[in-house]
């Protein structure tokens, strides 16, 4: 079968895209597991998220059946708390960190309760924030993702005047865009936006993308400040021959239609090569394999040591049937007809340390060859380096420079999020809108 | 393999263990299930005043995850007829003639009411009675239950006039709801009782519902207080015992102990503090009968590794260790020590003492974890954080003496020694 989308049944779809980390499905399950929480002081639970949402007190409130209270603890800390819940790597934050690992038992199922509470909280829309009277300050944010929106609401809620200007035709960036659909589906993320949008006195302006519909000085001029959380966008090059071969894409492409279009609608191949170890890599793999494709291969050019994503993810990766071919590196993609056929790899080994720590990958010499009709990119993203130099904003590899944790070179401009920190979490980004609004209410001089 | 075969006023059974007089021990049904399941014996529910039960009974206190650390009922006593009753007995003992069958009995408050129904009851072939002088609820309106359990002087005219009628052991059921259970105790076995058994239950509202705003258990929109039992009343019992078991004239009678007994454990802590065999109630209903076979073999474990062969061998053997507060050891101090290869760093420990001890724990701030350790010059040894650590033998207390001599307070207070010293 050569690539081609509506390979399976609408059931086969729903069945495969269903909740991976499904809700407790009743309030006594939710319970028993808040029950367990030691309520720990200084937890570190708390001090590993990034938005430092205050976990003990969350729970314990779910246990004395105050669900409002606790999903207004989640909330204040992190408005995208209900998303976070869905797709943050917990394992490798709070739940990572919770005492229950020192005692060789489970943690304590941190995401699940923060589901509980904030799914109740937008299912029952308790809207928890007041506004305070307007102040008659505006700020515009560009990028309706999750640091704009985290930073629109602090602003919001503070009297501030909003408007979001965002390129695409929803709310929620990344969530809504880039991730895998059995974590968090587009409606869902729609639900969020709006939910967080209910506090008030923010404005979304859709289809607007900075450098095309506007510039940022046209802002400057309109607004008192402004706030770029414009993310990261572009998909990292191999820069290998073939790579303009018909059936290679990059996993950022490949997810945005499988979530703006519909599984059905999304072609994938028999055979498909997936490059890279990152989170986006498996959201890649794991979706191509649920969309039909037989077989799956993940190719990362150094050792399942030095793996960018979780064990979980991968684990994830590994039970959908994908295949992992670890010490290798893309080298040509060989094709017929301007179709994709092969995959050239080097076998890599490991040498020594790079910038990141990471024992870095050598190229041995030796190549192997896959038998592949697709290839899907999952090599990382770059920043938006263009629209960054022609703002003058002061940026490194294109990543923008920032003090205290927002505040660019340009007075008045504020940045935050993966424009910023080159690509995070999603709650990494919701913490670098608060970061940045509190920035701008200092420099406008609003309490 | 230790006897654990009990003898109570020369009444047998296999185990220590009898069920209380509640709703488990009001048919012949039940009884037969807790007889096949392997209870010892069993307390028939009250016998005497015709009564009529209200529909909702029952109420609870649940404490976290777990449910009914304590429970509430508004229950009268046995709402059947008095021949069925009496039927039913002589059939359960006839089936188990090895099992202890005691029966229960409130009668109106006279002799002659008192003298009847006694004579009912030992045509049945039981073993024994014991007097409820507890029931808190329904009964003390009508003079009865707690009513006399109350007073000592009317406990005793009752019990005189049980003692004129009974040939068989009598057994007087105290009520917790009096400032102290040794005066009606006192009288109770002056006028003849045989043996006592406490603690019956005590008067308690469970809970508000906060929508209806309606106390627990609801009846058509009102309540009443209920009688209080299971695990949360145990220190209670355990206390009210002990002053049974501490008492000259009390102590001369076995005792049977009553209130929150859940596990062997508890049975060995009753029994350590004077009770002869213990009776059970809210465990069986939270549980069903079932629960007594671990209550068997842990018994009988725990006697085997201690090496006691028989129950009488540690029967009593803490009464005499519940002393005076003045006799105490001044002298004895204890700091806590924190095990680092246990902790789980989860600061409980740290913030009991800071917010509300005395500020003896040392935090050192890690991300993500801190570093708990204790300031020993600083630590009165109260216990809290070992009560709240969740690690098993994580806090211990290192005894620290002051110094090795004996030295309780009436003695320090002689030699003047200095006060409020910390």
């Amino acid at each position: 079968m050569p690539i081609t989308n509506n390979r399976l049944t609408a059931d086969q779809y729903a069945e495969n895209f269903s909740d991976i980390h499904p809700p407790f499905e009743t309030k006594d399950a939710a319970l028993t597991e808040a029950n367990r929480c030691l309520f720990c002081y200084d937890a570190p639970c708390m001090k590993s998220c990034p938005t430092s949402i205050d976990v003990p007190k969350f729970i314990k409130q779910i246990t004395t059946d105050n669900v409002k209270g606790s999903a207004h603890t989640i909330f204040v800390s992190n408005i995208l708390g209900a998303g976070c819940s869905r797709v943050c790597p917990v394992e490798k934050l709070c739940e990572g960190a919770c005492v229950y690992n020192f005692m060789e038992e489970p943690p304590i199922q941190i995401a699940r309760l923060q589901r509980y509470a904030t799914e109740k909280a937008m299912e029952s829309n308790w809207q928890l924030f007041d506004r305070k009277p307007s102040n008659g300050k505006k700020v515009a944010i560009v990028g309706a993702g999750p640091a704009g929106l985290s930073c629109a609401h602090v602003l919001a809620r503070s009297g501030v005047e909003v408007t979001i200007y965002e390129k695409e035709s929803k709310g929620g960036g990344l969530m809504t865009y880039g991730i895998a659909a059995y974590k968090v589906t587009p409606s869902f993320c729609e639900d969020e936006v709006n939910y967080i949008l209910g506090v008030g006195g923010i404005q979304v302006r859709y289809n607007q993308t900075l450098g095309k519909d506007f510039t940022l000085s046209d802002l400057q001029q309109s607004y008192d400040a402004v706030y770029l959380g414009i993310g990261v966008g572009l998909a990292r090059q191999l820069h290998i021959p073939g790579e303009q071969l018909n059936g290679v894409e990059d996993a950022i492409t490949f997810i945005y239609n499988l979530r703006d279009k519909g599984f059905a609608s999304v072609p994938v191949g028999d055979r498909i090569a997936v490059i890279g170890m990152g989170m986006t890599a498996i959201d890649a793999a794991t979706q191509a394999k649920r969309l039909g494709a037989e077989k799956v291969i993940m190719v990362y050019r150094r050792t399942e040591n030095e793996k960018p994503c979780t064990q979980e993810e991968l684990d994830i990766a590994l039970l959908d049937g994908c295949e992992v071919i670890w010490l290798a590196a893309p080298k040509e993609i060989i094709g017929e007809n301007n179709q994709v056929t092969k995959l050239v790899c080097s076998k890599m080994t490991l040498g020594e340390p790079d910038a990141s720590g990471r024992r870095s990958p050598v190229d041995t010499g030796e190549t192997f060859t896959l038998d592949v009709d697709m290839v899907i990119k999952a090599a990382g993203q770059t920043p938006y380096t263009d629209i960054i130099q022609e703002a003058n904003l002061l940026n490194q590899d294109g990543k923008v420079s920032v003090t205290q944790g927002a505040i660019t070179n340009i007075p008045g401009v504020f940045a935050g999020g993966d424009c910023v920190n080159g690509g995070k979490e999603v709650v990494d980004a919701v913490q670098a809108g608060k970061d940045g609004a509190s920035a701008i209410l200092e420099f406008l001089k609003v309490s | 393999m230790a006897d654990i075969s009990s003898s109570f006023l020369g009444i047998q059974s296999p185990n220590p263990f009898w069920l209380a007089s509640a709703p488990p021990t009001d048919k012949k049904i039940n009884v037969l299930r807790a007889f096949e399941a392997g209870w010892g014996g069993v307390v028939w529910k009250t016998l005497g005043s015709q009564v009529k039960n209200v529909s909702s009974r029952y109420s609870a206190v649940n404490f976290g995850a777990k449910k009914m650390m304590g429970f509430n009922n508004i229950e009268l006593i046995s709402d059947r007829p008095l021949a069925l009753n009496l039927k039913e007995i002589s059939e359960c003992v006839r089936l188990f003639p090895d099992r202890a069958m005691i029966v229960s009995l409130m009668a109106d408050n006279n002799r002659k009411s008192w003298h009847e129904l006694i004579k009912q009851v030992e045509d049945t072939g039981a073993h024994g009675f014991e007097l409820n002088f507890g029931c808190p609820h329904g009964m003390t309106e009508r003079g009865m239950g707690a009513a006399v359990g109350q007073d000592p002087e009317i406990a005793r005219m009752v019990v005189e006039w049980v003692m004129e009628a009974a040939t068989l052991p009598v057994i007087t059921k105290l009520t917790p709801n009096v400032h102290s259970v040794v005066p009606t105790g006192k009288a109770c076995v002056e006028a003849g009782s045989n043996g006592l058994s406490l603690i019956n239950t005590i008067q308690s509202v469970t809970g508000i519902d906060l929508d209806t705003l309606v106390p627990n258990p609801y009846v058509d929109g009102k309540s009443v207080f209920g009688g209080y039992c299971g695990p949360a009343v145990k220190p209670i019992a355990l206390k009210m015992l002990t002053t049974i078991a501490q008492n000259p004239v009390t102590s001369k009678v076995p005792v049977s102990g009553i209130g929150g007994v859940s596990t062997w454990k508890d049975a060995v802590e009753f029994m350590l503090l004077g009770a002869s065999n213990v009776q059970v109630c809210t465990a069986a209903m939270n549980h069903g009968f079932r629960i007594v076979e671990d209550m068997c073999e842990g018994l009988n474990n725990w006697m085997d590794e201690k090496g006691f062969k028989k129950l009488e061998d540690f029967i009593g053997k803490s009464v005499d260790k519940i002393t005076h507060w003045e006799d105490l050891d001044i002298n004895y101090h204890h700091v806590a020590n924190i095990n680092q290869d246990k902790c789980i760093h989860c600061g409980l420990c740290y913030i009991a003492c800071e917010d509300t001890s005395h500020q003896s724990i040392n935090l050192a701030y890690g991300k993500p974890y801190n570093t708990y350790t204790i300031k020993e010059d600083e630590c009165v040894g109260c216990n809290l954080c070992q009560l709240v650590c969740p690690v098993n033998e994580c806090i211990t207390m290192v005894e620290k003496r002051v110094a090795p001599e004996y030295l309780n307070w009436k003695e320090f207070q002689k030699r003047g020694l200095p006060l409020n010293d910390h």
